[in-house]
């Protein structure tokens, strides 16, 4: 659309800006350098892993298979499918469907939210089974089929579980807030095929998440599937 | 330099278009946000110095008998923290940076004001929790924290500290990511990347680096007070842990940070050389892509910090030999700038006297660099004076003298008045000549093996003559930074009222009013010549 | 720059792609390919993890239709995080006993 000096300006326009392509364009640029942060945020633990995995492979084998690769399967499916149905929100929004888009983003703020049920249900497993690494918590040879001399090992991996899928966790709330935001504006008609650039760029940040728990659910839980369940 | 007649009628600017304390603090205005930026660091500079000035007066004695060695860790650990993170990081780019990039690129703000703001408001939550830290009894670990101390034995307020260097972190990646979609989306029309001032090259570099680096750190910091609380056994050898990790993690963003404090000020130079000599920089593109392979190169040196740990000779000698490589783009600089002087129209006003100043002191820090980065010697120097001038040489006399050269060169821009030069003078030349008083001789104390972080030494009469002489360097340093500040707030009632361009300088932020109007510009410029185009310069002058 | 809009077709095939990857994945890791070759699990996991975060970030992201600056934020990105972990491996790979008894 021609963008004349000081009579047709979009009301989403800031005055800092000369035209809604350059708003998106800064918008966009924007939200992908903050992902390159979180890359980088989430890389010192995937270092951690890395090192610590080399050096007690045993250990951390043994340690994972304490977890529940079903859940955790489920839940990357339910998170993929989230980021279906978000990449449809975004998809409403260009073409205009108001009801799709808040059909969409209503799917995905219930998916995030199963996925964040199961995960509480699976810390306070650990809690139970006292796998939480910290002193007073942690107690490896209260399950007799446990290797006591691996408690050592097994502890540095659940940190590192509770440690990676805690601050993805975390995320995903912020992300889940994100998209309650992104409901409500969009039931009050802000959104439509000219600007929806909130949308798009929410669905950037729900789409990393993601990406970082496809990460998360092969270095986690198959670790030691190959070795059968204890 | 120009000044003009006191205007008929006030016009509106940017510091007079409203008034009160909500217009400050709820202020979108990339300029007004430099001002509460530039305030903010002046009191974490004082107090940082403050804790500097305790720590050369217990160094004045050989016996530890000021304050107790547990205090005295204290004061030189809030000193480096409070330096380095709520100081030297945020210092050029929050304060010129902010105030400068938009309008060196044409632009009426940065790209995102409530970020720009959001980011002040973090930076003060940060400070917040550190000087909370500090008041409730302190923190002793060093600003490097390296566990197992930090995250074990020491009993002090490590957590609180270690939350508002966690959220000042925050402040500078949204500094950062601003900046770099502000240059990328931004630029006024004809504004080429190759016509672009050199300072904004310098500050698109450091925001690489801050964007890459300091999320390492957050990350770092997080571990650790996961590691303080719940035992968890992350850096501990006793539960399968490696301290060593924590060493890797703190210095890969680290070292970069040493360059998100040097690069600004590199930006800085290349203007006042600039603009002091009436030439183009020699070798604009070389001096333009420097800046980028030291933000670069600057990722892959962080082993030279872990040469005395248990980190692998091998290792060690790789990143020895990238230490090395690091320094040649600074080396293409200060050969460029030197350049430029050559058959210059110079000036010798305040700010080209802090950029001389910069120059050599730069050269020397770079160069001593080189002695720490050989591994063999670094074996004897780490954890010596030797370190610790070293790096003051870069981060004071590069750093500082820089922000204090731009500061002064920008101020008539930034305040509309002109400050009183007779003063800047000396102000400077105590500066220069305290900062080496104080310094040098620690260059001497390390390569005789003073220990740093030692609240005592050996009663021997040479290294407590050169103790004493680097404490009393720091009193005539301090003086040389009281008194700027003191003429600067004089200036603002007091001084001359300054024209647009009172130098004159290139760049479109000299082309608008001083001070500006909240906009910046009544019409975006449109750029038509090269960066430090002077012929055009001069034919302003002539016409005026 | 004009807005490319993604089909809801290519969607749904990309999503169809993932939920096989992440079956294959699991049925993978089912075996024991270790004493092929140490890192060979490790390896195959990574190399579909890869791929599934391949689809997501060129279709759900866009990244395919998008500009030259959005790549090449996104290999910078890439490329950092291998220098963190290259770079630190490169001290724990040289020492001796590695991987033995502790770091």
């Amino acid at each position: 659309m021609a963008e004349s000096h000081a009579i047709h300006h979009h009301p989403a326009l800031k005055h800092h800006f000369d035209n809604m392509e350059q708003q998106l364009e800064a918008g966009t640029i924007g939200m992908w350098v903050f992902l390159l942060t979180e890359i980088m945020f989430f890389g010192g633990l995937f270092l951690a892993y890395v090192i610590y995995r080399a050096v007690y492979p045993e250990g951390f084998a043994v340690a994972s298979n304490t977890l529940d690769v079903r859940l955790g399967g489920f839940n990357t499916v339910v998170l993929i499918l989230s980021s279906l149905t978000m990449a449809m929100a975004v998809y409403s929004a260009q073409t205009g469907n108001k009801k799709r888009l808040l059909l969409f983003l209503f799917l995905t703020l219930i998916l995030g939210c199963v996925f964040l049920g199961v995960k509480v249900f699976e810390y306070r497993s650990k809690f139970e089974h006292h796998l939480f690494p910290a002193v007073g918590w942690y107690d490896w040879s209260h399950e007799p089929t446990h290797n006591p001399a691996l408690a050592s090992q097994a502890r540095v991996f659940l940190w590192l579980y509770f440690a990676m899928t805690g601050l993805h966790a975390l995320h995903m709330v912020v992300g889940a807030g994100m998209l309650v935001f992104l409901m409500f504006f969009a039931w009050r008609d802000k959104y439509s095929p000219e600007y929806h650039a909130p949308v798009e760029l929410g669905g950037l940040y729900w789409h990393f998440v993601d990406i970082v728990w496809i990460f998360l659910f092969p270095l986690l839980y198959l670790l030691g599937f190959h070795l059968g369940k204890h | 330099m120009e000044a003009t007649a006191v205007a008929a009628e006030p016009r509106i600017n940017y510091l007079n278009n409203d008034y009160g304390w909500k217009s400050w603090l709820f202020t979108l205005d990339h300029k007004r946000i430099a001002i509460l930026y530039l305030v903010s660091i002046t009191v974490a500079f004082f107090i940082g110095g403050a804790y500097a000035g305790a720590v050369r007066l217990e160094l004045l004695t050989p016996a530890g008998d000021f304050f107790h060695a547990d205090t005295y860790n204290k004061l030189f650990t809030m000193h480096g923290v409070i330096m380095v993170f709520l100081v030297l990081i945020p210092s050029i780019p929050a304060t010129l940076g902010n105030f400068l990039i938009p309008m060196m690129i044409g632009a009426k703000d940065l790209a995102f004001p409530r970020i720009n703001l959001l980011s002040w408001y973090l930076y003060i939550a940060g400070a917040a929790f550190v000087l909370y830290a500090a008041v409730a009894g302190g923190f002793d670990t060093g600003w490097t924290f390296y566990p197992p101390y930090s995250s074990i034995y020491s009993n002090t307020h490590v957590i609180a500290a270690g939350i508002g260097i966690f959220i000042a972190g925050f402040s500078s990646i949204l500094t950062g990511l601003n900046f770099i979609v502000t240059i990328h989306t931004m630029r006024a029309p004809g504004l080429t990347w190759y016509r672009l001032p050199l300072f904004v090259w310098a500050h698109y570099a450091t925001s690489i680096v801050q964007i890459l680096g300091t999320p390492v750190i957050a990350v770092t910091i997080l571990a650790l007070a996961l590691e303080r609380t719940l035992h968890i056994g992350i850096f501990d050898p006793k539960m399968g842990g490696d301290p060593v990790l924590f060493q890797h993690l703190f210095w890969f963003y680290s070292h970069p940070a040493v360059y998100i404090m040097v690069l600004p000020g590199m930006g800085v130079i290349s203007e006042l050389i600039a603009n002091m000599t009436r030439k183009k920089i020699y070798g604009y593109k070389f001096v333009a892509f420097s800046s980028i392979a030291i933000a670069v190169f600057g990722f892959l040196v962080w082993g030279h910090h872990l040469f005395t740990s248990s980190q692998s000779v091998y290792a060690g000698m790789v990143f020895s030999v990238l230490s090395y490589i690091v320094a040649l783009p600074s080396a293409v600089k200060v050969f460029n700038w030197t350049t430029t002087l050559y058959k210059g129209s110079m000036s010798y006003e305040t700010p080209m006297l802090y950029a001389f100043g910069f120059l050599g002191l730069f050269v020397i820090g770079g160069m001593t660099g080189l002695f720490l980065a050989a591994m063999g010697l670094d074996i004897h120097l780490q954890d010596t004076y030797f370190v610790v001038a070293h790096f003051h040489y870069i981060m004071v006399g590069g750093t500082l003298m820089a922000y204090l050269g731009g500061l002064h060169y920008w101020w008539p821009k930034i305040s509309g008045r002109l400050y009183p030069e007779g003063w800047g003078k000396l102000s400077a030349l105590l500066v220069f000549v305290g900062f080496n008083l104080t310094f040098f001789p620690q260059f001497l104390l390390g390569y005789m093996g003073m220990p740093r972080r030692y609240h005592a030494y050996p009663a021997d009469p040479v290294w407590q003559v050169l103790n004493v002489m680097s404490t009393a360097g720091a009193s005539v340093l301090g003086v040389g930074y009281v008194l700027p500040m003191i003429y600067f707030v004089w200036s603002m009632r007091y001084g001359k009222k300054a024209a647009s361009n009172p130098w004159p300088a290139t760049g479109l932020e000299w082309m608008t009013l001083s001070p500006p109007p909240t906009t910046n510009f009544e019409v975006t410029p449109v750029v038509t010549t090269e960066a430090y185009d002077f012929a055009a310069i001069e034919e302003i002058r002539a016409a005026t | 720059m004009s807005e490319h809009i993604v089909s809801a077709r290519i969607y749904l095939v990309i999503f169809a792609s993932l939920m096989v990857l992440t079956a294959l994945t699991v049925f993978a890791a089912s075996f024991d390919l270790e004493h092929i070759w140490g890192p060979l699990n490790a390896i195959v996991a990574l190399t579909i993890a890869v791929i599934k975060a391949t689809l997501v970030v060129l279709y759900f992201m866009h990244v395919r239709y998008s500009s030259r600056l959005t790549q090449v934020i996104i290999v910078a990105g890439i490329f950092w995080f291998i220098i963190l972990i290259a770079f630190t491996m490169a001290d724990y790979m040289t020492r001796s006993g590695w991987p033995g008894a502790g770091a």
